[in-house]
């Protein structure tokens, strides 16, 4: 069987181009959605600079940030899903595997619980923002070292040391919702859903730059990661440092998922679902799969937080919930028809 | 010249010594067989000389260098590995696969793509060149795989001095793809390629190598001209069979009858 595009080396241009100018018209779309309602030349009117006041304030505050966060989100995370499958070897892995987002699960809790009064803040980021940044990295720095040996890393331990620790920072969040009052519970048990709202200009800044420098990291790697794909002996016969490449892929992961949990919380299978997709269509090769990963990364998390605003206006739906309605049944499609694109342990 | 030297060499992995003062010299455009019963160190031996395995002690010299001495990227533009079983899930056409051969060089997409077309001709592919590699059958993987290793030196102008090590490159192939699989390792050697490669299947071995190497326990019991070194007492020691070998009446080769 074929794949959708067959040869993207002369028409990739026009491909990214046109996912591109999909992901503005998607992002331009959602501008509407949310608890109040804003048709086609309300929004026009916003752009031309004739819409009133009221108008101007939700856009130019609420929205566009949120929707700009939401893309840079999106596309981090389906970066580090790609990243992720890459280094695992298997298009079924994802980003969370490595213990990031359990780690920062429980740092948030921790902060939540015992750090409740404190009102401080880094670049646009709370505390508990930085505390769920902090600890996702810790697990992840245990998971590595777990993982580190003499002869080099083995990735078959990091799994398996990343869904122990995964539990183990599961069971201390379960201890800290155990010991928390409701009003932490109902915080900790919100900031796991994961949610957009709190966009505002530096967390943007700070997400476009993370963004765009761990996705020219790994474009920097694109051979070596498909060499990679072969596996681990074979990448060193074919010239590449494995070890250095899978350091280099870990710590990315480690930082844009730590960043992406810490600004949105737990989002799911965005990292998981997108990569695998784009896959389907553009074949293995990361130069295509890494941008246009991010591209639909960004695209699915700009819709999906376009109907969390939507479904239950006024109230907001955690935007965490929605991708993972969306995603486990996409997701269950995809394993129907696991013949196809060869997804396989 | 010789493009791999190989002296007194001993390897221990956790404690288990695998190899034991094993000596041997391949001369450029050599085609070498390792034969010998399961576990009797051929991969080891494989491992080794292509680096992933360090030696306890003993010297081993590949195109005049050791492995602590070579970039990674000048060690794959002269010595390419086809190991023993590689699994791929991820779903790159025949012809991507084969790609990746050329990822050591910085020779261009024209050259590399002619380069590519040749290997897939040379393994009988090109029909498949479209196919998507998890969907082939295991001989199709086999000779896709065997077509992306010698891409991966494919010319001369590259690199003078090159080494290819494949283990067990016919497992999986039918009596007619096995047979020429054999010529075209017999033509990339004509071209100046030295040749490593384990074998189980004697007669083959005795059709198409130049040399046979006869691990037994770690040691090599026999190392020269196929014709010479293979006899029954050879082949009773190594794998405690008995079998004849006799000349083949059209051609007189060395056959083994079990």
């Amino acid at each position: 069987m074929r794949r959708p595009f067959h040869d993207l080396s002369r028409s990739w241009p026009y491909v990214l181009g046109a996912s591109l100018i999909f992901l503005l018209a998607v992002m331009g779309i959602s501008l509407g959605f949310g608890a109040v309602t804003f048709r086609a030349q309300d929004l026009w009117a916003w752009v031309s600079g004739s819409a009133d006041a009221q108008t101007q304030l939700i856009l130019n505050h609420l929205r566009l940030p949120r929707t700009l966060l939401a893309a840079l989100v999106g596309a981090l995370l389906a970066i580090c899903g790609t990243a992720t499958q890459g280094l695992f070897r298997n298009s079924l892995a994802d980003p969370s595997l490595i213990g990031v987002s359990a780690g920062a699960a429980a740092g948030a809790g921790g902060v939540i619980v015992f750090l409740n009064h404190v009102q401080w803040n880094l670049w646009g980021l709370s505390l508990v923002s930085l505390g769920a940044f902090a600890s996702g990295l810790l697990v992840v720095w245990f998971v590595y070292r777990l993982a580190s040996g003499v002869t080099g890393t083995s990735v078959t331990t990091m799994l398996l040391a990343g869904i122990a620790f995964t539990f183990l920072a599961g069971a201390l969040t379960g201890l800290l919702e155990f010991i928390a009052d409701n009003d932490m519970l109902r915080r900790i048990s919100l900031w796991r859903m994961g949610g957009l709202e709190g966009a505002e200009a530096t967390r943007i800044a700070l997400m476009a730059v993370i963004t765009a420098i761990i996705l020219s990291i790994l474009l920097r790697q694109r051979r070596a990661l498909n060499a990679l794909l072969l596996g681990e002996s074979e990448a060193r016969y074919l010239g590449i440092d494995v070890q250095k490449l899978q350091r280099t892929v870990i710590i990315c992961v480690a930082l844009g998922m730590g960043v992406c949990v810490a600004v949105a919380g737990t989002i799911s299978f965005i990292g998981l679902v997108v990569p695998h997709m784009v896959r389907m269509l553009t074949g293995p090769d990361h130069r295509y799969v890494l941008p246009l990963s991010a591209v639909t990364g960004a695209i699915l998390l700009v819709v999906a937080d376009a109907f969390a605003r939507t479904v239950m206006a006024p109230t907001e739906l955690p935007v965490g919930l929605v991708t993972a309605f969306i995603g486990a049944p996409v997701f269950i499609s995809l394993l129907r028809q696991r013949g196809y694109a060869g997804i396989g342990a | 010249m010789a493009i791999l030297e190989v002296r007194n060499l001993d390897v221990a992995v956790a404690g288990a010594k695998l190899l034991h003062q094993v000596s041997f010299s391949l001369a450029a455009g050599e085609v070498a067989a390792v034969i010998g019963p399961n576990g009797a160190g051929k991969t080891t031996l494989l491992r080794a000389v292509a680096g992933d395995i360090p030696a306890s002690s003993g010297d081993l010299m590949v195109c005049g260098r050791t492995h602590q001495q070579w970039p990674l990227l000048d060690k794959a533009r002269q010595l390419a590995v086809l190991p023993q079983t590689s699994i791929l899930n991820f779903p790159f056409t025949v012809a991507e696969v084969v790609a990746l051969g050329r990822n050591p060089h910085s020779t261009g997409s024209a050259v590399d793509e002619q380069i590519v077309a040749e290997a897939l001709a040379a393994l009988d592919i090109a029909h498949l060149r479209d196919r998507l590699y998890p969907q082939l059958s295991g001989g199709e993987k086999q000779r896709t795989q065997l077509a992306r290793v010698m891409a991966q030196i494919w010319r001369a102008e590259d690199a003078q001095e090159r080494l290819l090590i494949l283990d067990e490159p016919t497992a999986s192939l039918d009596l007619g793809h096995q047979q020429q699989l054999m010529q075209r390792i017999r033509q990339m050697a004509a071209s100046g390629i030295a040749v490593l490669m384990v074998l189980h299947d004697l007669n083959l071995a005795l059709g198409f190598a130049d040399r046979l190497l006869a691990l037994h326990q770690g040691k090599l019991v026999a190392n020269g001209p196929c014709a010479a070194v293979l006899t029954s007492e050879l082949l009773h020691q190594l794998y405690g069979a008995y079998a004849a070998v006799v000349r083949h009446p059209l051609d007189g080769r060395s056959v083994v009858i079990l």
